[in-house]
């Protein structure tokens, strides 16, 4: 049995290419300037694996060519199990040793004591990983699954258990290694050995957990003030989110379409838009306040800086959110039991109470648990309201770039935001799963609603009217707020704001002389690499979930989806404490960027994958299988083209985070990679708002744009069931003839 | 196609959970056209992927001639792709986003066909299974029997040596399922092709295999050709699950006057310690007396009450109660007996099925039986 020859074969070569023909560490320039090709393969900074091993003294990477050797021997071993089991091995003693290397060694000699005095001391350290050592460990990686294909792992599918290991080996790369460096940061000193006083003064810190308000004593810790405040909004928008829904599905409210628009609104607006609105009607030199303070006198108040701010703008944020999750719910509940529920002689009030609520409250509870998470997560409209008043989120932020740049403080903040949105996460997956109540079966379900009870009606009405207006009013203001002077004291209309940012001028050739075009274009570029990278990692990850058997696929699925409740603003830190030094050493690049968007943004794609995979019929890829093609090809003849609206969804909704996308992304720029996000904060920063504005608004034109182009381009998936109609009249012809 | 032999093979979804297969020994020859046959959850549909290569097994082990196909001991396993099988799904699979012809060419394009001899086969299996003129539709278009059509040519059209069929035929209405049947045993005698076919309906068993193979709860019961299977069961379960309607069955050990007559008639026949542990006879075989006078002496026979009578078109059940328990005797003369009527049936020592405590056929009870007659 040697079919397993060729592609084993082809790995070898890009093992041996690895050492030979790639520089083996990180190069300054960047790889792909080219600019390595002068001093290659000889001096130091550029050379090859075996170069470096020959001539540098990295004796320590010997062992990767000796790894690499032995599987080559392998390769000539006859019986099929042994040569799974011995390249299953090498696989993964390759991955251990470069990885240990890695951490073990570097920039100037060992980075751990106890290997220090094992082995004494290196004269020399190493750089970070470059295009060699990278291609070498997923040559291991591949070696590692060849191995278990063979001995007949997931049914010696070789390219299904390539998938899983490495997507198991990107997410502990991407994932699981910033989280724990940056717990292993927090304990360590600036030299790297083990200090855990940062940690310890941090956690007893009380501007964390101080009770101080509950006890009538100043304000309360960072930690409850973000508790608190999560809760607040998971509540406000739940209840917002319902009396929406209800308003859609249950009454004769004329603008049900509107609504149904609005919730599009939070997934094209970047985060800390509606806090800028808002400070535009509210601030101190807001319209309203100035307004109110013309016609009464009112003194102008900072009350919008602080808690209440954030609230009303997470609740104007998320209550889109809540509304599409509760619409769901609320059209789930079958008419059918309001129905049995009347003709028992419950009144309508009864019947909402009694049946069509309980039913609701597991859909309820997830609509508050969302909330709550993007209320922990969230960082834009605590930024840009905060004022002295942060939360976790910006805290972490401050603490890292601002004057006290305390990693370990940063660290603190960042597990405590972690285990409050995990808590979350987990109370959402294990208390909640298998309680949905949703009775929408198979069979045909007729009947209408019940309509809603008079007076409820009236209320829900009395909340939903008032607040459409309101958001209406919000995002009015980020349309208008571009062409407006200088808000409070010049309302004159104006195109300096576009001109400043947008203006092109023609001098022989285009030259993007508006300050917005630079981290414009940078975004654009990086979205759209990032967006197809994470489509294709979020459907292969649902694939295999819903298609492959293996152990540990729960542990698979549970991790991957827990990197969903990472707060961005936890990411962000983790990555730069991760990043930053050798072995894996990305700031400031734009590949750091694409990392996080592809890495953050895949439980979405995961999700949607899975749920449009699950309607395909398991029997639609076994006929493949037996005629002869491999999954691979099955994928991609049979799974892709029927999973067309999944692939859309994914690409538009990764696309679109990473332009929208500001907590992790602030964390992560540089000045050669900028994002647009991130310059728009600054611009606030800087008080310029009405640049601001005018970049945000056209962001949200671009994105729109956008999404329409992205459904025209990958269309809608073809089963030809229109043509059922036409298809008919042809064949009664045949048969009359 | 080599013979495909399956040695004790075994299949367990995860541990804990009862065995959907057990020790199952089955030699499926060149050329046979084998159905599986057994109630749902039987094991018979996991044997079948089994043998595609879709489903591991958990021990044992599958021989396709001399070279092994499927083998956890011995770590040897070949993926469905490469085993040369064409499987048949109860739920057709056929791809939506494809048309018919792409669908069909699906397997002889991987096969990197060229295209003059791809489009000549092509044509010929949709010409043999009358698809032809719906070349150009999408799967959507065309009627269940159509689709089921187009199933069979996608398998047939890459000449498999095994064509493996899941109920191929359970979603069809009664006139369709017939014409079906009949062109699948005419794809059997053109193509040569050894075919295994699951069904829990016994009549399609029965009318196209030529052994079938009984599963009950993961286990084969009994292998054989359909008369061994209907006239001599290897036990009760094979013995009550074929046949319509069901056969008459009486315990010996129970208290009730039919059972101990019955009990009775046998010890005289076969002696008191011949571990009878009940007796089966076929409804066609009860017949019916109006008096104990036109028994034949040697058949056993019981007093009983009509009960009903069922036309079924052509023939008719009748029910008969003694003290409350219910037989079936079925007949193909018009009966002239009323409801309510007291007669005797009776039953030919030949027809008799002795099956022992253990539910398992007596040995050696036939030949007594059929030396006393």
């Amino acid at each position: 049995m040697r079919h397993g020859n060729r592609r084993l074969d082809v790995v070898l070569i890009l093992g041996a290419v690895a050492l030979t023909l790639l520089p083996w560490y990180r190069i300054d320039g960047g790889f792909y300037g080219f600019g390595w090709l002068a001093g290659f393969p000889l001096s130091t900074e550029v050379a090859p694996g075996l170069v470096q091993i020959a001539a540098h003294g990295r004796w320590w990477l010997a062992g990767v060519v000796l790894l690499l050797l032995l599987a080559g021997a392998a390769r000539g071993m006859a019986d099929p199990m042994r040569r799974g089991a011995a390249l299953a091995w090498l696989g993964a003693l390759g991955v251990l040793f470069l990885s240990l290397q890695g951490l073990a060694i570097g920039f100037s000699g060992w980075t751990w004591t106890i290997s220090e005095s094992l082995f004494g001391a290196l004269s020399d350290g190493q750089p970070s990983m470059g295009a060699g050592a990278v291609l070498s460990a997923v040559v291991f990686v591949l070696l590692f699954s060849f191995g278990l294909a063979e001995r007949g792992v997931m049914k010696g599918d070789a390219f299904v258990v390539s998938a899983i290991s490495l997507l198991v080996f990107l997410v502990a790369v991407f994932v699981f290694y910033p989280i724990g460096s940056m717990f292993a940061g927090s304990v360590q000193d600036f030299d790297g050995s083990f200090n855990p006083d940062g940690f310890i003064r941090n956690m007893q810190d009380p501007g964390i957990w101080s009770l101080g308000c509950v006890i009538g004593g100043g304000r309360c810790g960072v930690a409850w003030r973000t508790l608190w405040l999560a809760i607040m909004t998971g509540l406000g928008s739940t209840l917002l989110g319902l009396a929406f829904a209800l308003v859609a599905t249950r009454t004769r409210f004329p603008y049900k379409k509107g609504l149904r628009l609005l919730t599009i609104l939070p997934i094209i607006t970047p985060p800390f838009v509606i806090g800028l609105a808002l400070t535009l009607l509210f601030g101190r030199a807001g319209v309203i306040t100035q307004g109110l303070s013309e016609l009464f006198g009112i003194e102008p108040g900072r009350w919008l800086y602080g808690l209440t701010g954030i609230w009303i703008a997470q609740v104007l944020s998320f209550t889109p959110i809540a509304f599409l999750v509760l619409i769901g719910v609320v059209e789930g509940v079958s008419p059918s039991m309001e129905e049995a529920s009347t003709t028992l002689r419950a009144d309508r009030w009864r019947t909402f109470r009694r049946v069509s609520l309980p039913l609701m409250k597991p859909g309820l509870a997830n609509a508050f648990l969302i909330g709550f998470i993007e209320s922990m997560a969230d960082f834009g409209n605590p930024l840009v309201l905060g004022g002295s008043h942060g939360v976790l989120s910006t805290e972490i932020f401050f603490a890292v770039v601002g004057s006290q740049n305390d990693p370990s403080r940063a660290a603190v903040l960042a597990m405590v935001l972690l285990v409050f949105t995990l808590s979350a996460f987990l109370a959402q997956r294990f208390w909640l799963s298998g309680k949905n109540f949703a009775t929408v079966t198979g069979k045909g379900d007729s009947g209408a609603h019940i309509a809603l009870p008079r007076g409820l009606s009236i209320g829900v009405h009395a909340i939903v009217i008032p607040w459409g207006l309101f958001t209406l009013v919000v995002y009015g203001m980020i349309l208008v707020g571009g062409f407006v002077k200088t808000w409070g004291l010049d309302n004159s209309l104006t195109l300096d704001h576009y001109a400043k940012a947008f203006s092109i001028s023609f001098d022989g050739s285009i030259a993007w002389t508006g300050v917005a075009w630079n981290s414009f274009w940078t975004t654009m570029e990086i979205a759209l690499i990032s967006a197809p990278l994470t489509a294709i990692v979020g459907l292969l990850t649902a694939y295999i979930i819903v298609r492959q058997k293996f152990t540990g696929k729960n542990v698979f699925e549970f991790a991957l989806m827990m990197s969903f409740a990472i707060p961005g603003t936890v990411i962000g830190v983790s990555y730069i404490m991760a990043f930053n030094l050798p072995p894996l050493e990305m700031t400031g690049s734009a590949l750091i960027l694409i990392a996080c968007f592809v890495f953050r943004n895949m439980p979405v794609g995961v999700r949607g994958g899975i749920a449009a995979m699950s309607q395909l019929d398991k029997s639609l890829d076994e006929a493949s299988l037996t005629l002869r093609a491999g999954s691979f090809r099955t994928i991609r003849k049979v799974i892709l083209p029927l999973l067309r609206p999944a692939i859309t969804a994914a690409l538009v909704y990764s696309f679109v985070r990473a332009i929208t996308s500001i907590s992790a992304v602030i964390f992560l720029v540089s000045a050669e990679y900028n994002m647009a996000t991130s310059y728009i904060v600054g611009l606030v920063e800087n008080g310029e708002y009405g640049v601001a504005i005018a970049y945000s608004s056209m962001l949200i034109v671009v994105m729109i744009t956008v999404i329409t182009g992205f459904q025209l381009l990958v269309g809608d998936r073809r089963l030809r069931r229109e043509n059922r109609v036409a298809g008919l009249a042809p064949s009664r012809q045949e048969k009359t003839a | 196609m080599p013979d495909i032999v399956l040695s004790n093979v075994q299949k367990s979804y995860g541990a804990g959970s009862p065995n959907a297969v057990s020790d199952l020994d089955l030699h499926i020859r060149d050329g046979e056209f084998m159905c599986l046959l057994g109630p749902s959850g039987c094991g018979k549909t996991t044997t079948l992927r089994m043998i595609a290569g879709l489903e591991n097994l958990t021990d044992g082990e599958i021989r396709v001639g001399e070279k092994i196909v499927d083998s956890p001991a011995r770590g040897a396993f070949i993926g469905p792709e490469k085993r040369g099988m064409g499987l048949v799904f109860q739920s057709y699979a056929l791809w939506p986003h494809l048309t018919i012809e792409r669908n069909t060419d699906f397997g002889l394009r991987l096969r990197k066909v060229p295209k003059a001899e791809r489009e000549a086969r092509v044509t010929e299996v949709m010409k043999a299974l009358d698809i032809e003129k719906y070349r150009h539709r999408y799967p959507s278009q065309l009627s269940g029997g159509q689709q089921q059509r187009v199933a069979l040519a996608r398998m047939l059209a890459v000449n498999p040596g095994v064509l493996l069929l899941d109920e191929p035929l359970s979603n069809l209405d009664a006139r369709l399922r017939l014409e079906m049947r009949a062109e699948l045993k005419r794809i059997h005698a053109a193509f040569g092709t050894t075919i295994v076919f699951v069904t829990h309906d016994q009549w399609e068993a029965m009318t196209l295999a030529t052994s079938i193979a009984v599963m009950n709860e993961g286990r084969l019961q009994q292998l054989g050709t359909p008369n061994d299977i209907y006239d001599r069961p290897a036990n009760r379960f094979v013995a009550e699950f074929v046949g319509s309607p069901p056969i008459n069955i009486l315990e010996t050990a129970t208290g009730h006057a039919l059972d101990r007559a019955a009990s009775h008639w046998l010890a005289g026949r076969l002696g008191e310690s011949a571990g009878v542990g009940s007796v089966g006879f076929r409804p066609e075989a009860l017949q019916i007396a109006r008096s104990e006078a036109a028994v034949p002496g040697d058949s056993f026979r019981h007093a009983a009450e009509v009960t009903g009578i069922l036309p079924t078109g052509g023939s008719w059940i009748i029910e008969l109660k003694v003290d409350g328990r219910a037989l079936f005797a079925t007949t193909t003369e018009c009966p002239v007996l009323k409801g309510g009527e007291r007669v005797f049936v009776h039953a030919r020592p030949t027809a008799m099925h002795v099956f022992d405590a253990a539910g398992l056929r007596l040995a050696g009870a036939d030949d007594t039986l059929a030396r006393a007659a």
